[in-house]
């Protein structure tokens, strides 16, 4: 360790850990809604933020547009791209009761394809992008908050907040929520599973859109990113419980600490390994999660 | 009894034809030849390893590449240690790798397998994240592994050698996942593919066999990683946890056929031709661009595979 | 006094928020032709995966031939002689109907004794398909089968354990009047054998006729156990059946 327990390094690193959770919160919540509450594993999620992450890129190059802003314009093509996806998942798979397996190779194979052709379009090289406050830092007494993250994370948490009222006050949210549990009921009520669960879908991997914005704004992009990001993902699922927001949430802040602490006193370079383990302890001493049922 | 002598003739039929490739391999006198077979060979080893808990038993493994990365860097450590013959090192990725295959199986298999999967990706995310903090073999600079002068015992150029220790590890592989698909324990991970509450409640060990999946699996991707930084000569963290080894040694399989041996054989003998083609023709990224296309065509229109489309989706059993 | 065959004590199970089974008591003599009924979604199968190991319960205790049961996975307690066919027919689709047979035979009978030898193993899947009458449909894929000739390879497939606890799960749902007769017949055979067997049935003279006595389940509670025909003579049957 050899580095000074000073309250101050405390503090930041506590400050920069839930800044960058709720950031992971953002990366997250995708498929807390595809793997949570559809139980589709889409491991190719992470390739569609990194998607958002160059579409900003461009938006922002060519354009000069505010990464968030280009983003939010990108939305209804990640919805639509969703849509398609979950339709195709749907028809070659669901439909046929085929085994887990084929589906994983599906998302697997297109994680791999989204890598590769953006490797083809953009080279290895690392991308950023240019906004008023990316370089601004920001203090409070003794603590540094980084507009380049501060920003980010509390736009996840607008982002966080306006799902979880969707999910939990409109029709349609409802009938997501249902129709996990039930699938008859929810055709009873004269729903469309199917359209529901499409819907759903193409809201995960909308969110991508906007994390992928987020990315970018915290750091340079390129594209195997996508990779480091899985095992992030999937421990802060079951850690915050499969399918609950509020858990993807402390999940979120939770791993966003540890990672932040390990940075701070053993170096950048062991973060990866931190979630993974992360998941490991999760899964086998509690598989529902903090959360969870 | 019936079943040994059979597996014993299969075995020597597979001898027989490697044989026959090593010597047309030699004959044609273009030292191309072994380096490009070399990889084809590798894909086998991979492809059929991986089909033994993917395709036998429906547990997905995306992290291919830790697996065989620890059988390469098993290698670059002793190599710097202490030098030894590539068989014995083959043995030792052998043994790494199969004894964290029964770590993490250990770990996750009691879980669904969506969520073995998950970890299997992680896993390989994490141990590059070990290498790459490991200077004692080169961290993420890499590490430079210079072959021998000579091959002990034989008078061989040096990458001839190397294509021999890979074809016998094919024929390891491919006599190995002929011998368990015809065996009580094929018939055991097909129920566990099948339907895994039925395979419990029929008196089958479900835990147990798919330990002995996953650390067969694993020991034999060690296996295929321990020659390779004699291969390439200079091994960096990149290239040995590369995700094309997890695409490919999934692609080829779903495409050959995972329901038996064939499949990997006829998926990987296309997939690595066309690879080296398309690699050294057009480009290698736009080769694993088509590799991702292939595989995700393949899974949705012809989930069997080409082994499928030629016959009915049927266990070769006994009659 | 000589141990139960199986004793169910004080089992609950519960999913999330929904007690499925609560506080079950049973007690099964070696030997017994045992009638389990109820309403759907009364428990039943829920009772048959927590003693057989499926499911794991929350309280209570199995035991089977005085053998606490807890910890012992679902295929350990298939070797110690519980079988048990499911509910919706759960067929190996990649194995013909002789080799689905097969498995049961290598994994439960195998690991007890060996002294099945392949010739012998041919040999009892012919014998049980004939039983059920499957015999013709030896080489067929369970997806050619129909769901009649499914549930009674589910039949086969338990029975290809050698249990000492059979435990039938609708096994005749969807068979015609003379085939639930066969089935019947069966069963009655193999108690006569020596096997125990617990007849889970919503056909109603399939149970009478079979039944030395009958436990109904009604809403995770066990509400009456006896005589067949003092059982269904109950108040508390009765309103479960007709006043539902």
């Amino acid at each position: 360790m050899g580095e000074l327990l000073s309250y101050d390094l405390l503090l930041n690193a506590v400050m920069a850990g839930l800044l960058l959770g709720g950031f992971y919160a953002a990366v997250t919540v995708g498929i807390s809604i595809s793997f949570g509450i559809l139980d589709i594993v889409n491991i190719a999620h992470p390739a569609f933020i990194i998607l958002g992450s160059y579409i900003a890129y461009i938006l922002n190059a060519q354009l000069g547009l505010d990464p968030i802003a280009a983003s939010i314009i990108a939305l209804p093509v990640f919805y639509g791209l969703g849509a398609a996806i979950y339709q195709t998942y749907y028809l070659s798979f669901e439909k046929r009761g085929q085994d887990p397996l084929r589906g994983l190779a599906f998302f697997f194979g297109i994680l791999f394809i989204t890598e590769v052709a953006l490797v083809l379009e953009f080279g290895v090289d690392y991308r950023y992008v240019q906004a008023g406050y990316i370089d601004q830092p920001w203090h409070i007494g003794i603590v540094d908050l980084p507009l380049r993250m501060l920003v980010p994370c509390l736009m996840s948490l607008v982002m966080l907040a306006a799902l979880q009222l969707f999910l939990t006050r409109t029709f349609t949210g409802r009938a997501i929520m249902a129709v996990a549990q039930d699938q008859l009921a929810l055709q009873l009520m004269a729903a469309n599973p199917i359209r529901i669960k499409r819907i759903a879908f193409a809201i995960s991997i909308a969110t991508a859109s906007l994390a992928g914005a987020f990315l970018i704004i915290i750091q340079p992009v390129e594209p195997s990113m996508g990779r480091d990001y899985i095992g992030r993902v999937f421990a802060i699922c079951v850690l915050g419980g499969l399918g609950s927001l509020p858990g993807t949430l402390i999940g979120a802040m939770l791993l966003g600490i540890v990672e932040s602490f390990t940075a701070t006193f053993y170096g950048p370079s062991w973060a990866p390994a931190v979630s993974f383990g992360l998941l490991l302890l999760t899964l086998a001493v509690r598989p529902m999660g903090l959360l969870g049922r | 009894m019936n079943s040994a002598i059979r597996s014993g003739r299969f075995a020597l039929a597979c001898i027989l034809v490697a044989a026959v490739v090593f010597a047309g391999a030699r004959a044609v006198g273009n030292d191309y030849v072994f380096f490009a077979g070399y990889t084809v060979l590798q894909f086998i080893v991979l492809a059929t390893a991986w089909n033994i808990l993917g395709g036998y038993t429906g547990y997905v493994n995306f992290g291919t590449a830790a697996f065989f990365a620890l059988g390469a860097y098993a290698t670059v450590f002793f190599h710097k240690f202490y030098p030894l013959p590539v068989p014995v090192l083959v043995a030792i990725g052998a043994a790494v790798s199969g004894l964290v295959g029964l770590g993490m199986g250990y770990l996750t298999l009691r879980l669904r397998g969506a969520f073995f999967a998950i970890a299997t990706l992680a896993l390989a995310v994490v141990l590059q994240t070990l290498v790459v903090n490991w200077n004692y073999v080169g961290g993420s600079r890499g590490a430079y592994v210079i072959r021998p002068a000579e091959v002990p015992g034989l008078s061989l150029p040096y990458i001839q050698y190397l294509f021999l220790i890979m074809l016998a590890l094919a024929v390891i592989a491919i006599a190995t996942a002929r011998s368990i698909e015809r065996s009580k324990l094929g018939y055991g991970f097909a129920t566990i593919r099948d339907d895994e509450l039925a395979a419990e409640a029929s008196g089958v060990p479900t835990l147990r066999l798919k330990l002995i999946a996953t650390t067969l699996s694993g020991a034999l991707m060690g296996m295929a990683g321990a020659p390779f930084p004699y291969y390439i000569g200079y091994l960096q963290p990149s290239s040995a946890f590369a995700l094309e080894y997890a695409v490919n040694s999934i692609a080829m399989p779903m495409i050959g056929g995972t329901t038996s041996w064939i499949g990997p054989l006829v998926g990987a003998l296309l997939m690595g031709t066309l690879q080296q083609v398309t690699t050294v023709t057009i480009s290698s990224a736009v080769n694993l661009l088509i590799v991702g296309l292939l595989l995700v065509g393949f899974v949705i229109i012809a989930p069997n595979g080409l082994v499928g489309l030629v016959r009915p989706r049927l266990r070769s059993g006994r009659p | 006094m000589t141990a139960q065959l199986l004793e169910v004590e004080r089992l609950s199970k519960r999913f999330g928020g929904f007690i499925a089974l609560d506080d079950i008591n049973l007690a099964i003599t070696a030997g017994e032709r045992v009638g389990l009924i109820g309403p759907n979604g009364s428990g039943k199968s829920t009772l048959v995966n927590c003693v057989c190991g499926t499911l794991v319960n929350e309280a209570g205790s199995v035991r089977f031939e005085g053998r606490d049961l807890a910890g012992q996975s679902a295929h350990q307690r298939t070797r110690l002689g519980m079988a048990r066919s499911f509910q919706l027919p759960r067929p190996f689709a990649s194995m013909t109907v002789a080799d689905n047979l097969r498995v049961p035979l290598l994994y439960t009978v195998n690991a007890r004794r060996r002294v099945l030898s392949e010739a012998d193993i041919a040999k009892r899947c012919e014998e049980l398909l004939t039983l059920v009458g499957l015999a013709h449909r030896s080489r067929h894929l369970p997806r050619d089968l129909t769901q009649v000739d499914m549930r009674k390879l589910e039949l086969a497939r338990a029975m290809a354990t050698e249990p000492k606890l059979l435990i039938a799960d609708e096994a005749m749902a969807g068979l015609s009047s003379a085939e639930v007769n066969d089935i019947v017949a069966l069963l009655i055979r193999l108690n006569e054998s020596g096997i125990t067997v617990i007849l889970i049935e919503h056909i109603m003279r399939a149970v009478m006729s079979f039944s030395q006595r009958l436990v109904v389940l009604v809403s995770g509670r066990k509400i009456a156990d006896g005589r067949p025909d003092d059982v269904m003579r109950d108040a508390e049957v009765e309103r479960a059946y007709l006043g539902q």
